[in-house]
């Protein structure tokens, strides 16, 4: 027995697939990934209607789906991510029902609990046997962890592997196993590597940001936080990843090993491992090839699942045993709401990912940012939507000084001490506002475009089309 | 006013312009002269003008470097420039007395056809040539307004046919010619900046030795030499618990009507006194070592 | 300030301005594209009336391209342009 399938259109068919009904696609190939689309054609083409798609995040690589929700094919969308091209059409309102946008931790508790169940969910695989065993780290579109994909497997009523290369029965060190696989696809390409990582990540040369990284720094030296077992997750924006450089630098200085770095995964959490700074790096998504050769080849660099990464459902999860977490915002209003959902004009331009759950998880929860973009202040009297709320932000690092959340008295007294800049948040925003001038407000939409949903449940804001 | 450390910004580029007071440096230069090219010198002149004009640059200083006297835009440089009171203006590929008199003078002109108040800005010959080292005492003593000398290796390296090294051993005699020079006239004087932007402990070293050989500060191209420099250019705690003990010494030795006095054994003499008021004046500007004793 | 030829100034870079100029018809003709229209297009057309009227331009037509300029860097960019712009000096 085998479960090598002729086509992606014979395995939609095996899987029964009918109108209404909902799939799912992870998003480890990110803006390379060619399998949404090819799946999307194949349904498409074969005249099934009103789906759900629910796709751990979705890129400008994906625009063909705007299409597909114009013809009526795909009808609700559930997300945790959807980048500004595509965010874009969304924003216009080319859907009538409201995206569902939830959490890289949310997503798979509503996954694993049955709130949103999965119908077929399609797996794009850079290796994968004839059983249906498969693993991020091998082959030309390799993408290091498949962390995202576990819930999708495992609670799929089918699961459908698809792959560019299909290797021996058993293939050594899978990441998602046999038996919850129904069927095997190969295709020519699952994705163009080019756009699955990124090469080596080199440190921001602005200058802006530089500053910003090494006050970052600063604040987790002063924070109390940093001593050996110290747990640390950053992001893959230039300001945040400069400030793992200037960490690791104070972290050697000082001779501190810490416990394990979380998250998506650059060069730099690898240079950190490497270093010494960290025992593990838990891995539930590589950025570029530093971080998918280390995957691969060390075995403290682990790979986890979304479910273990921050699913609220879960017995426990990583981001509640983290530290420190670098965290970037489109927004912090005087509230320390966050918003990393859509730009200042209100159109959707990313989403939360797994910002509300470390935020929620970690003990210092840091939000990098400059005072402005492009003559638009950081911080505003509410944000255009709440995708992070206040309560879970500590303080924000920007160019212009470092405001602490009021709840966090010991930290603001922390960074007192140790002389960093500390500027009140509503001080900062009038110190901006001198600079640009304050902007006009922009008149929101009468359509609901997508529900931001708490990583709890319930809404958690609402997001309105662009005029 | 402390000037440990100054950074070079392009006059050009308006991300750079805007954000120079939070760059940690103490002083910034918006560079005219080698970071604008020939066709955005106007453009270049008039973004200065404007950003010194409307944004307030906080407690960081503005030096401007111009072009050099033998270029057509020196003077629309200063035209423009010196209503907005820049603390100093860098002069470029000073090789001479007389050059330096050349911008002193038209300052002066300018200062007095809009009215201005004399002197307001300072000049700082830069110092890139091996005429201008040769020189370098007649620059630095050449007129009231020359506040400081400012030695640029890139093109001075040039200039004397060698490679410009990490190490800097080229440089070395010009490095020594300029301190003792602008000490010996009495003004400030700076080390050129450290080009290796990715070299974290290159500047260290780099900005340690300038020190170590007498300059008041040093400047830097990238943000992230600032904060080195700062840190090496500023006194450390030993420092400043012995500057007050100097102090300390001297106001003891004054009530017992003592003339000559010691600490550790060492003369107490009127340079060790400036220092130490020096030393405390800067750690009191900077908020480190111990309060007001 | 008579404007005699076409002239253009800054970058498309964000944080900047481009500004194009030309002769106008006896008047002043402004057109202006910004990524913050909604929240200061009214303050930036202020300004370049306000440069355009402190340089004595009286007829042009002028074009801006505004990625996100502070005032001053906008300003500065449509004093470029009108100086280029008023001939060979």
């Amino acid at each position: 027995m085998n479960k090598i399938v002729k086509s992606i259109k014979e395995a939609i068919l095996l899987s029964n697939l009918k109108d209404g009904m909902t799939i799912s696609f992870h998003h480890h190939l990110r803006n390379g990934d060619y399998v949404l689309n090819m799946v999307m054609d194949e349904i498409a083409a074969m005249g099934i209607k009103d789906l759900t798609v629910n796709a751990s995040s979705l890129f400008d690589a994906h625009m063909p789906l705007a299409g597909h929700i114009k013809n009526g094919v795909v009808t609700t969308v559930q997300t945790d991510y959807i980048a500004a091209g595509l965010g874009r059409e969304f924003s216009e309102g080319i859907m009538k029902n409201p995206v569902q946008f939830r959490t890289h931790g949310g997503r798979p508790a509503d996954i694993s609990t049955g709130k949103t169940p999965i119908d077929v969910a399609f797996i794009a695989a850079p290796a994968a046997d004839p059983m249906g065993n498969c693993s991020g780290k091998y082959g030309k579109s390799a993408c290091g962890s498949m962390g995202y994909a576990f819930a999708d497997a495992m609670f799929a009523k089918k699961t459908v592997v698809i792959t560019d290369n299909l290797v021996e029965y058993p293939l050594q060190d899978y990441s998602i196993s046999e038996d919850y696989i129904d069927y095997v696809a190969v295709v020519d390409a699952i994705g163009d590597p080019k756009g699955i990582v990124s090469g080596t990540t080199k440190i921001t040369r602005d200058p802006v940001g530089l500053v910003m990284a090494a006050n970052a720094a600063k604040v987790i030296e002063a924070s109390g936080l940093l001593k050996d077992g110290f747990s640390f997750q950053t992001g893959a924006g230039g300001a945040s990843l400069a400030a793992a450089k200037f960490l690791k630098d104070i972290m050697l200085q000082k001779g501190i090993c810490g416990s394990f770095g979380l998250g998506g995964i650059t060069g730099y959490m690898v240079d950190m491992l490497k270093a010494g700074c960290f025992k593990n790096l838990l891995d539930v998504q590589c950025f570029d090839l530093d971080a998918v050769e280390s995957i691969k080849n060390d075995p403290r660099h682990m790979e986890i699942s979304s479910m273990q990464y921050a699913s609220p459902a879960s017995r426990s999860a990583v981001v509640n045993s983290l530290d420190v977490v670098i965290l970037g915002a489109t927004e912090i209003d005087t509230d320390f709401n966050v918003n990393v959902h859509t730009d200042s004009n209100g159109y959707i331009m990313g989403g939360s990912g797994g910002h509300s759950d470390t935020a929620a998880g970690a003990k210092l929860s840091m939000i990098i940012a400059p005072m402005m973009r492009a003559r638009l202040p950081i911080v505003t009297d509410r944000v255009t939507c709440v995708s992070t709320p206040g309560k879970d932000i500590d303080v924000l690092v920007t160019q212009g000084g470092i405001a602490v959340n009021p709840k966090n008295a010991e930290l603001r007294q922390r960074l007192k001490d140790a002389k960093l800049p500390i500027i009140d948040i509503e001080e900062l925003k009038a110190k901006t506002e001198k600079i640009t001038g304050t902007p006009r407000k922009i008149p929101k939409g009468d359509k609901v475009v997508a529900e931001v949903i708490c990583r709890g449940g319930g809404v958690l804001d609402r997001i309105y089309n662009v005029k | 006013m402390m000037r440990r450390s100054m950074l070079f910004l392009p006059g050009n580029n308006p991300n750079m312009l805007i954000n120079a007071s939070c760059l940690g440096a103490d002083a910034v230069i918006f560079d005219l002269e080698d970071a604008v090219s020939p066709a955005e010198k106007d453009a270049a002149r008039i973004l200065v003008r404007n950003t010194m004009r409307y944004m307030d640059l906080g407690g960081c200083e503005v030096i401007v470097r111009i072009n050099s006297v033998d270029t057509p835009y020196w003077k629309m440089d200063i035209d423009a420039l010196l209503p907005h009171k820049p603390a100093l203006i860098l002069l470029p590929k000073t090789a001479s007395k007389e050059d330096a008199l050349i911008a002193d003078n038209y300052m002066s002109e300018v200062e007095e056809r809009l009215g201005l108040e004399t002197g307001v800005t300072g000049l700082m010959p830069l110092i890139e040539t091996a005429a201008g080292v040769e020189n370098a005492y007649a620059i630095a003593s050449a007129s009231p307004r020359v506040k400081a000398l400012f030695l640029g290796a890139e093109d001075l390296t040039a200039d004397l046919q060698c490679k410009r090294t990490k190490e800097g051993r080229e440089i070395e005699y010009a490095r020594c010619r300029l301190v003792v020079a602008a000490r010996a006239a009495g003004i400030d004087v700076y080390d050129t900046p450290f080009t290796d932007v990715n070299d974290d402990e290159g500047i260290w070293e780099d900005a340690r030795l300038a020190k170590n050989l007498g300059f008041t500060g040093k400047a830097s191209i990238s943000p992230r030499h600032v904060e080195v420099i700062n840190s090496v250019f500023s006194p450390t705690v030993s420092e400043i618990d012995y500057a007050y003990e100097v102090m300390e010494a001297i106001r003891r030795a004054k009530e017992q009507g003592k003339g000559a006095i010691a600490l550790y054994g060492k003369m107490i003499d009127a340079p060790i006194v400036a220092r130490a008021e020096r030393t405390i004046s800067m750690a009191q500007a900077l908020g480190i070592g111990r309060g007001d004793n | 300030m008579e404007i005699l030829k076409n002239a253009f100034a800054g970058t498309m870079e964000s944080s900047d301005a481009y500004v194009e100029i030309m002769p106008g018809d006896g008047n002043i003709e402004i057109q202006l594209e910004s990524v913050v229209k909604e929240q200061f297009g009214k303050e930036i057309e202020e300004a370049i009336k306000d440069v355009l009227e402190e340089n004595e331009v009286k007829s042009a037509n002028i074009r801006v391209v505004d990625r996100g300029a502070l005032e001053c860097v906008i300003r500065a960019r449509v004093e470029t342009a009108i100086l280029r712009g008023k001939g060979n000096e």
